[in-house]
């Protein structure tokens, strides 16, 4: 599947909830291929960073325990309606993919 | 106070973002920050290995939201919310996991104590908590069952 | 040692034969079912919520599901589903070419009878004789490009009722018979039928998982399960659940299924579509 990255960006009394969802196996390293009987190697994001307005806001570690097609929501005070919330990750085979969205 | 934009391994700038996404900067650079040896560390030694130490004062200000029986081990949403003040990080522990840290998540500035994830975890165990604020750190911990599936697992 | 259980048709008091006054078939069935699945109903919950399958049984998990419904893995197949719905083929034409207002808003009437054709037409067999019918190859049944289109077109017709018709016609009545009979005939060397666990058993635990309810099944595939790590079909679950009475599966959409799923989406005529979903 494409390396897509879907985000919801709202703000609601001061407040402004960042929710994404990442397009990604997270394989452990430890599953066997059911047909070839070889272990599928470890493929996981390892970092996402998250942007408001070009400001660092947050930045995740990630080992291979987060599950597939990853989540995951923050908040952070302040952010205004038409801001930009931008969403970054890297993996431990040095591929990335990176998403912009406004905040509603 | 000098402001929280770098925290060791901790945040990238707007420019590094930038710079990755360009494909400018190759993983080794970006991620001299991912702390290999955290998240390959076994049992107890994780904690330690993450933080350098696994001295932590049990905290009731830490709520872990998280099933008390996981339908299926490799999809459970957990959510740590906590008002703790001058919070630094939030990280997640899966104690019956081969590699317990399953993510730490560095908060800046602006962030408010709550991070929401999905992780695996293998087995029945605890589900820990760890939020580093003010130099210190706070632990709260989560019991979840994990079943074998049945027919229709 | 699991008590004797008797589901035949006639236990449940439903019709049988193709040869009753052919409206009162299904029709009777129906109202048979519902009755049936009313006397079941857990505490504090309405006919409706046999949408939510096991989790009307467990506020537990119902809460843990809703916490990934939220912001579910299958939108990045319904958003890949687009995008394919959107490509045109090679020769120009569009999927949206073959269906009644292009597919979209009308996954509540699948399956048909086809009466000119003399089968039941289901929703991905259409997706995929649209593609044969423009010159494409058909894609795989049970999983990728097909289940995510046909995800995100029936997403756009989420909270619609099921409205599967079986018509008076002595072909659509037998099709219709040939997938009830299927729901309770026993397979498999453990000799279950569909309905010892989906009707008798329904809310009750095999091992560690909750036996969903028949009424309400065919309401949210194609479903991303977290088994799978992705999104199947209803003939891929069709399949599954027969290797698990380790009986030998039958082929996607070949009739034994095709019947099957009208009957068993009948069955759920007037629940609202919730697909696709994100189960165990």
């Amino acid at each position: 599947m494409a390396k897509g990255i879907r985000i919801r960006a709202k703000t609601k009394g001061g407040v402004t909830t960042v929710k994404a969802l990442m397009s990604h196996p997270m394989h452990t390293g430890l599953r066997k291929n059911k047909k070839t009987g070889k272990k599928i190697p470890a493929h996981f994001i390892q970092e996402v960073n998250c942007e408001h307005n070009g400001n660092a806001v947050m930045t995740a570690l990630w080992g291979p325990a987060v599950s597939k097609n990853p989540y995951l929501s923050f908040k952070f005070k302040g952010g205004a309606k038409g801001d930009s919330i931008k969403v970054s990750w890297v993996d431990n085979k040095g591929q990335s993919a990176t998403q912009e969205s406004k905040i509603r | 106070m000098q402001r929280r934009t770098f925290l060791k391994g901790g945040l990238a700038t707007g420019a590094v973002a930038v710079a990755v996404g360009a494909g400018l900067l190759t993983p080794q650079t970006v991620l001299a920050a991912w702390p290999k040896a955290a998240f390959e560390a076994k049992g107890d030694a994780a904690m330690k290995a993450l933080f350098g130490t696994t001295a932590t004062t049990a905290s009731g200000d830490i709520k872990i939201k998280a099933p008390d029986i996981a339908e299926n081990g490799a999809v459970v949403p957990v959510s740590v919310t906590t008002s703790i003040g001058s919070i630094e990080s939030i990280s997640l522990f899966a104690s019956s996991n081969p590699s317990p840290l399953a993510a730490s998540f560095n908060l800046g500035a602006t962030a408010e104590g709550f991070v929401s994830t999905r992780i695996k975890v293998r087995k029945t165990g605890k589900v820990n908590a760890i939020v580093k604020a003010g130099g210190k750190m706070y632990s709260a911990s989560k019991d979840v069952k994990v079943t074998i599936g049945g027919c229709g697992g | 040692m699991m008590k004797k259980i008797i589901i035949t048709m006639t236990a449940l008091g439903l019709v049988a034969g193709a040869n009753m006054a052919a409206q009162a078939g299904p029709k009777e069935d129906l109202k048979k079912f519902k009755s049936y699945w009313t006397k079941k109903l857990p505490e504090g919950k309405t006919l409706d919520d046999y949408a939510d399958g096991i989790y009307i049984y467990n506020q537990d998990l119902y809460d843990s599901w809703q916490a990934i419904e939220e912001f579910p893995p299958y939108e990045l197949d319904i958003e890949a589903g687009e995008k394919e719905y959107n490509k045109p083929f090679k020769n120009g034409k569009t999927y949206a070419s073959c269906f009644k207002n292009g597919g979209i808003g009308i996954a509540q009437n699948y399956p048909y009878w086809n009466a000119k054709q003399k089968k039941v037409k289901t929703f991905e067999g259409e997706l995929n004789e649209c593609r044969k019918k423009n010159g494409e190859k058909p894609l795989k049944w049970k999983k990728g490009k097909l289940a995510q289109l046909s995800a995100y077109l029936k997403d756009t017709a989420r909270g619609k009722a099921i409205n599967v018709v079986v018509p008076n016609d002595a072909g659509a009545l037998a099709a219709y018979e040939d997938g009830k009979q299927f729901y309770f005939a026993r397979r498999g060397q453990l000799n279950f039928s569909c309905a010892h666990c989906h009707f008798d058993a329904a809310g009750k635990y095999i091992r560690a998982n909750i036996l969903s309810a028949g009424y309400g099944q065919a309401t949210n595939f194609p479903v991303y399960r977290s088994k799978w790590g992705g999104l199947g079909t209803m003939h891929r679950r069709y399949g599954g659940c027969n290797k698990q009475v380790r009986a030998k599966p039958f082929k996607a959409q070949k009739s034994e299924y095709t019947n099957l799923e009208y009957f068993h989406t009948y069955m759920s005529n007037g629940l609202k579509l919730n697909a696709p979903s994100n189960r165990q």
